[in-house]
């Protein structure tokens, strides 16, 4: 066995590191509900794991997210993940293939070529290897020289921000850096002297180096290097590092079904963990980038909940429009997290809803629910109906007077109880109704319905419904010429996915134009939010002026929308652009023959007026 | 003298200036983007807080535009620039010179369909003040759409006033008393309809308003604390309004046959960019700044531009003839040091 005292750092740091990490893991697992455990060895030995293992090395190791948003970003992460990988999978099988005794230590194939300088007994294999592993060193050192010029100038790597970092983040990250200029210094000194290295570690070595005293640099580079490596170790559980063993699990585990329940839990702490503070999440949060407030996006959020409780700004000041979560390589459930803990802080009053009786409303086959934004815009409410009304639909207003909130707006402050009372009054309401389709202008209410309510009947939003009458021909529409651009509402497409349906809706009846990149998935929030108490109206408008500026374009005649908080955020923010629901454009473009279900409306007004 | 001045707006303020200025010697235009003279006062039918017809302070305001002060209606000054000594002022095509400039363009009445939960625009029988004067002028009353006579009217108070979702967080002074005066003059004109309004204060600051104020309340106006919240419409055109009566601390809703939306003082369209030629800049409400909000009330800070009336600010008559007066006094300082 061979042994040199100089790896005593690494292999103290190693051994720390490897106990942390099980012992970590095997209290996570254990501290899992008991249903959570029951799914996780259920679905052990399936196709799930295959997936994670595939998801793991292009995550972990190709970072195949972040080389999506920037291709330079991706490379830095990538070379860092998995050219040092491979330098540890390639320095195990070359030490393995070199005659060796039976005990080989973990620092052997680390430090090999300090051990043996004569590499001929690798044969045929000794160009490869050497080859291999200068190449991927190689990899390994650009990475860390686009990390270290990320620090000083971000915007190469596509990021207008980064991360501000905690002490034990900035020692572990320096350690980090140190560990490859450290290893190329240790290789090329032995490559120098026992030309032991190829074209990089020997060049360094023997045409670059070759003049200072490699005699005397021998030892202290290698244990600089052990030390760094050490040192590297014993602060990964502590610092962003440990995002590495955690980003595994939390893989693993979200493949077998384990998600963010209603309150913290243990898959929270995996979450918390597997964060590497990144900070992705900073460029994408328009609280960012249009009123610079650039210190609450998750990765600060997550760390302080990681290490103690974050405080009350920092928890509250987040519009919940979950762009941080399409955007987040790591996948993290973030704005779920939020949302769990605004609940640590609930105000409840029992009294509070009190007056929330004695509602009803006619049967029909449709409910309709407009919702208190939709209350605030009535232009929207009016089209709808007049599409109804046009279509022939059997629908009763269940909300048209007195509304009860859907409980969303209190869920996004943490006010689960106060919300649970609304669910149940607005359950009874819509089962006794007999409906057997809820259909709702407001993507924020049509969320809740879906997501918290278990109606035993579909819940549609309008764009939905609307395209389902237009496609079976009982509403038609006319083509105009106008030119429309979408905005995306924050809880229809990332809340619900529903980003097709309102684009064919309004392309069969205007021009619709798109703009940018920022559609879909990825489309700016309004500023309205419901989430965010304590932005200011101020600050609401410019974040809508920002967005519709990106949206719209200097020919656009109308800015369509698909949600009454939008609309009304837009509306308040700016009059360069009408906007309008896709309802309203529908509306003003229908080519229905009038009246014809006239019994039904004189049928509701009776109730009304009641 | 024979030097002059021009006044880019001709409603009171810059009517009750051209008079003073003319006395004064100086050889006044008024440019006057509409085809009357007399800004939103001469389409207004009575003035709080006596219920005077508007006409008469506007007859008098005009009875002076005889040659000197001069007037030109329908004319629009798109720029103003400085050029030496002098102003040159651009009406589409036709250039004029001044040695002295009076901006008093007034205000616009906030959009009320921006409020779109009042329903204006969306519903027949939500009108806003402006409109309820006009009736006045023709009728003598209210009337709803369908000719009926309403028996109950809601009247908004702060619609585009102190409202900072809609970004007009300042108060527009004149709606509360404008509010009461029509209030009463709904009870004088329909004797059995039940008339409310529903306010968030009550900021009746000028001389007689407590009065008029009072007389409302005698007359039988109900006046409920709370902000509308929203409006919508029921059978034949009646609206169903819900507020919070904040005193009692009780949502409440009501049926109406008429809602009268109070709207605010906007600055007016195209001002700012006017003041933009003289390197003047709006202040934070998007109204004319000042030079000095105690001292020098009509300057601004550029030389030989002043300013009077409710271009720098929600402002009523009283203030707006004032204003004019002191501009004109400042403009005569001004012009005798040249």
């Amino acid at each position: 066995m061979k042994y040199h005292p100089f790896v005593i750092p690494f292999s103290i740091g190693l051994a720390f590191v490897m106990l942390y990490i099980v012992g970590m893991w095997a209290y996570w697992i254990i501290r899992l509900s008991r249903r959570e455990q029951k799914i996780v060895w259920k679905r052990l030995f399936s196709f799930r794991t295959i997936a994670a293992i595939w998801e793991s090395m292009m995550e972990g190791l190709f970072h195949r997210k972040i080389f999506r948003k920037h291709a330079l970003l991706g490379y830095m992460h990538m070379s860092l993940a998995f050219g040092w990988f491979m330098l540890i999978v390639l320095g195990n099988f070359e030490s393995r293939l070199y005659p060796h005794s039976n005990i080989n230590p973990p620092y052997y194939p680390i430090f090999f070529e300090f051990f043996r300088h004569d590499l001929s007994p690798l044969r045929e294999y000794e160009e490869i290897f050497t080859f291999l592993m200068d190449f991927f060193l190689l990899l390994v050192i650009s990475g860390v020289m686009l990390a270290f010029f990320k620090r000083i100038k971000s915007r190469i790597l596509g990021m207008r921000r980064t991360t501000k970092h905690i002490r034990i983040d900035r020692i572990a990250l320096t350690s980090l850096w140190f560990i490859f200029p450290l290893r190329i210094l240790a290789e090329s000194v032995t490559a120098g002297l026992y030309n032991t290295g190829h074209f990089f570690t020997n060049f360094l070595g023997q045409n670059v180096i070759y003049n200072l005293p490699l005699d005397q640099l021998y030892y202290p580079a290698w244990w600089a290097y052990s030390i760094a490596l050490g040192l590297f170790f014993v602060t990964l559980p502590f610092s962003r590092y440990m995002h590495i063993p955690s980003e595994i699990l939390l893989i693993f585990l979200r493949k077998y079904g384990v998600k963010e329940k209603e309150h913290h839990s243990t898959f929270t702490k995996i979450e918390l963990n597997a964060c590497s503070r990144c900070g992705i999440c900073i460029d994408t949060c328009q609280l960012s980038t249009n009123l610079n407030i650039s210190n609450t996006q998750p990765a600060y959020f997550l760390r302080d909940l990681r290490y103690s409780q974050p405080n009350e700004q920092l928890r509250e000041t987040c519009m919940m429009c979950m762009r941080c979560v399409e955007a987040c390589p790591v996948g993290i459930e973030v704005v779920k997290i939020r949302e769990n803990e605004r609940k640590e802080h609930q105000l409840y009053s029992e009294n509070s809803y009190n007056y929330l009786n004695g509602y009803s409303y006619p049967k029909a086959k449709v409910a309709f629910f407009a919702g208190c934004m939709g209350h605030l815009t009535p232009s929207v409410i009016k089209s709808t109906l007049k599409l109804f009304e046009a279509a022939g639909v059997d629908y009763t207003f269940i909300d048209k007077d007195g509304s009860i909130c859907c409980g969303r707006p209190l869920q996004l402050g943490g006010q689960a109880i106060a919300a649970k009372q609304l669910i149940d009054k607005n359950n009874a309401l819509i089962h006794a109704t007999g409906a057997e389709l809820l259909v709702t202008t407001c993507p924020i209410c049509a969320r809740e319905f879906r997501h918290n309510y278990h109606l035993n009947i579909p819940v549609l939003h309008h764009s939905q419904y609307l395209l389902e009458l237009v496609n079976s021909n009982r509403l038609k529409l006319k083509k105009t010429d106008l030119n429309v651009a979408y905005h995306d509402p924050c809880e229809l497409s990332r809340g619900l996915s529903i980003t097709e349906e309102p684009r064919e809706l309004l392309s069969k009846t205007v021009n619709l134009v798109e703009s940018g990149k920022q559609i879909g998935k990825n489309s700016l929030c309004c500023g309205g939010s419901l989430g965010a108490t304590n932005i200011s109206a101020e600050q609401r408008r410019t974040i809508a002026v920002a967005t519709v500026n990106q949206i719209t374009q200097a020919d656009t005649n109308i800015l369509a929308t698909a949600c009454p908080l939008c609309k009304k955020t837009f509306c308040s923010a700016q009059d360069t652009v009408a906007i309008q629901d896709i309802a309203e454009i529908l509306a003003n473009n229908l080519a229905n023959i009038k009246n014809q279900n006239p019994t039904k409306k004189s049928a509701e007004r009776e109730v009304i007026t009641a | 003298m024979g030097k002059d001045v021009a006044i880019i707006g001709g409603g009171v303020a810059g009517l009750e200036a051209a008079n003073q200025l003319a006395t004064l010697g100086y050889n006044v235009t008024v440019f006057e983007r509409n085809a009357q003279p007399g800004g939103h006062a001469a389409k207004w039918d009575r003035l709080f807080p006596n219920q005077r017809h508007s006409h008469e302070v506007i007859d008098s305001l005009k009875s002076h535009l005889n040659g000197n002060p001069a007037i030109m209606l329908s004319t629009a000054i798109s720029t103003i620039s400085r050029n030496g000594q002098k102003f040159k002022l651009d009406a589409k095509g036709r250039a004029f010179e001044a040695d002295a400039i009076l901006i008093a363009t007034g205000f616009e009445l906030f959009p009320a369909e921006r409020k779109e939960e009042y329903g204006y625009g969306i519903y027949e029988n939500v009108i806003t003040s402006a409109e309820l004067e006009e009736m006045f002028a023709k009728n003598g009353k209210p009337t709803m759409k369908s000719g009926e006579t309403p028996k109950k009217i809601a009247f908004i108070h702060c619609v585009g006033s102190r409202d900072e979702k809609v970004n007009k967080p300042y108060c527009s002074k004149v709606c509360c008393v404008t509010a009461v005066k029509q209030a009463i003059e709904v009870k004088d004109s329909i004797p059995n309809a039940e008339v409310f309004n529903l306010y968030m204060d009550l900021r009746m600051f000028g001389p007689g308003y407590e009065d008029l104020y009072k007389e409302a309340q005698q007359k039988g106006v109900t006046f409920i604390r709370g902000r509308l919240s929203e409006a919508s419409e029921l059978d034949e055109g009646r609206l169903l309004i819900k507020t919070e009566d904040t005193l009692s601390s009780c949502p409440l809703k009501m049926s109406v046959d008429m809602v009268v939306l109070m709207v605010g003082m906007s600055p007016a369209i195209g001002t700012s960019e006017l003041i933009a030629g003289l390197g003047l800049h709006p202040n934070k409400d998007g109204f004319v700044d000042i030079a000095d909000q105690h001292l020098y009330p009509t300057n601004t800070t550029a030389e030989g531009v002043f300013v009077a009336g409710a271009c720098v600010g929600p402002n009523n008559i009283t203030d707006s003839v004032n204003a004019a007066r002191s501009a004109a006094i400042e403009i005569h300082q001004y012009l005798s040091k040249k």
